[in-house]
């Protein structure tokens, strides 16, 4: 079933042998139009080796892996630096690696709140409004796989929620395929298709209800986290609302509804 | 107008500023400067190698730096060795091997200054032609790739994951920066030719927003600190490569003088 080629990317038994041991090892798991995929997993579970295996930027040591032909894709790495010498502004930034007209990235960034950081040149920018840039930049190139590897550290609390209802609003928009990396164990959005949950290998998968109930979860995180994720579950409302022009109607809607029980939430997801 | 030495000088100057100024800036965005010094001290050992064989001696050096440069590339993916180990030490062995080799070769007088500093008032019509025609080859090259390259310079796992294939151009870079180096040895000779890729780079840095307007205003800066170093070397009499250099130097200490001063007057205002 995973070797369908509506898909964008797919890893089937996929490993890495570095240094002497496995990174990642058997690895299956596939990326569609559409679809959100999360990874989740301790420090050092191998989340961004395996993103950067779907990316073609590792080369496996066993098993297959399938690239749709000329995939169009943008991608937010883990860290980014830029010193002194490299006199790069956001503007030019968003078009790093293909051409954009002014008024696309006008767009970009519009929808990651950074369109005054235009200017700005890039190692000027706070650790938040960078990752917020680096989002925009991958959005910008309207890719058919976007890969974000720990889209909102830096990034405050409010910033976090809108970014998460930013990158669905763009899954609608674009149809476009989702990888999503987060180490924030509470952040698991309701609108992923299936959580993965890596520990050097898949430990569980499936939709985010069924992997936080799975006692393999339990054990890689401990109950008391399995169980901050159910609560934080009506975070993931807050998101859906936040997203788009009814948002500061939402941001009310939000607090009123603090309390809000999570069958209704689950109508959304 | 040609057969004078000094407009020669002058001509076959600023075609090397021409390209040392946008290699220079993907040198120290890249953080290449040691790479580029050991590139160009092989170079020595490529002279040697040309008058041992009776080639060309830019030909020679040309592809001695070649394929230095390609053996740190795979030594360096081996991660054995820290590379600046790695570096300073095929750097100064190269000088090492190129001065016994020539030393070998007691039939052959050298001008080792020459080749150590530049002799760029002995240029000739042939040597003004393999600047300005390597010169304009590296240019188009580079106007072609410089997308893929800058992107890979800002991150290559970006460009990578983009479609953009650094490997490839870096592999155009590293071919570039040896054809730069044996063009530009007959101007400042293989000590000084670092130095001639990254100080008007380095100046420029200070007036540019943008990595094009940067390339742009380090060809500038170089060409005037050929014109200077030349103009300099003929007013006092002292050698013309390390004038040049010493003119570029003089521009960059000019450069950063505005962001010094800014720099008192907020702290004043605090």
């Amino acid at each position: 079933m995973l070797h369908g080629k509506d898909k964008l990317v797919t890893l089937d038994n996929a490993g890495v042998f570095r240094s002497g041991r496995w990174l990642v090892k058997g690895i299956t798991m596939s990326v569609g139009a559409g679809e959100i995929i999360t990874l989740i997993g301790p420090n050092g579970s191998g989340k961004s080796t395996t993103a950067m295996i779907a990316l073609g930027l590792l080369n496996i040591d066993e098993g297959t892996t399938y690239r749709k032909e000329n995939l169009r894709v943008g991608y937010v790495p883990q860290k980014l630096s830029i010193d002194w010498t490299l006199p790069l502004t956001v503007n030019r930034f968003i078009s790093l690696t293909k051409n954009i007209s002014n008024k696309d990235i006008d767009f970009a960034l519009s929808l990651t709140d950074t369109s005054h950081l235009q200017k700005k040149e890039l190692r000027t920018l706070s650790g938040g409004e960078l990752q917020r840039v680096l989002v925009a930049r991958a959005i910008a190139v309207s890719p058919e796989l976007l890969v974000l590897d720990e889209p909102v550290q830096g990034v405050d609390f409010n910033g976090e929620a809108k970014l998460y209802g930013l990158i669905e609003e763009t899954k609608k928009r674009l149809n476009c395929g989702i990888l999503l990396i987060s180490h924030d164990l509470h952040m698991v959005m309701s609108a992923t298709d299936q959580v993965i949950c890596l520990n050097g290998h898949i430990c569980c998968s499936g939709t985010p209800e069924v992997v936080t109930s799975s006692s393999e979860f339990k054990n890689l995180f401990g109950n008391k986290a399995a169980s901050t994720i159910a609560v934080y579950q009506h975070n993931h409302n807050h998101e859906h609302s936040l997203d788009g022009s009814i948002k500061s109607k939402a941001i009310n809607e939000d607090q009123r509804n603090h309390d809000l029980n999570h069958s209704k939430d689950k109508s959304h997801a | 107008m040609l057969d004078d030495f000094f407009i020669r000088a002058l001509i076959g100057g600023i075609g090397t500023a021409l390209v040392t100024g946008p290699l220079g800036c993907f040198i120290i965005w890249r953080r290449l400067a040691y790479f580029g010094d050991t590139l160009s001290h092989s170079a020595l050992l490529g002279v040697a190698i040309a008058l041992l064989f009776e080639i060309n001696i830019t030909f020679a050096v040309f592809i001695t730096s070649l394929i230095v440069a390609f053996s740190l590339l795979l030594l360096q993916r081996g991660r054995n060795l820290p590379s600046d180990t790695l570096l300073g030490m095929l750097a100064h062995s190269a000088i090492a091997l190129g001065l016994v080799v020539l030393a070998f070769m007691t039939w052959v007088r050298v001008d080792l200054l020459g080749f150590l500093f530049g002799d760029i008032l002995s240029i000739t019509k042939t040597d003004i032609a393999v600047i300005w025609l390597g010169g304009l080859a590296v240019l188009v090259t580079l106007a072609r790739i410089w997308r893929p390259l800058f992107a890979a310079t800002v991150s290559a796992e970006i460009a990578k994951a983009e479609g953009l294939k650094p490997d490839y151009t870096n592999i155009i870079f590293m071919v570039m920066m040896a054809l730069v180096i044996a063009i530009s040895m007959k101007i400042v000779g293989v000590m000084l030719i670092t130095a001639l890729l990254i100080i008007p780079a380095a100046a420029a840095r200070s007036f540019s927003s943008s990595p094009e307007q940067m390339a742009l205003i380090a060809i500038i800066f170089g060409s005037i600190a050929v014109c200077f170093g030349l103009f300099g070397s003929l007013e006092f009499d002292t050698p013309a490569g390390p004038s040049i250099i010493v003119s570029t130097l003089l521009l960059f200490i000019v450069s950063i003088l505005p962001n010094l001063f800014s720099i008192r007057k907020k702290k004043n205002s605090i």
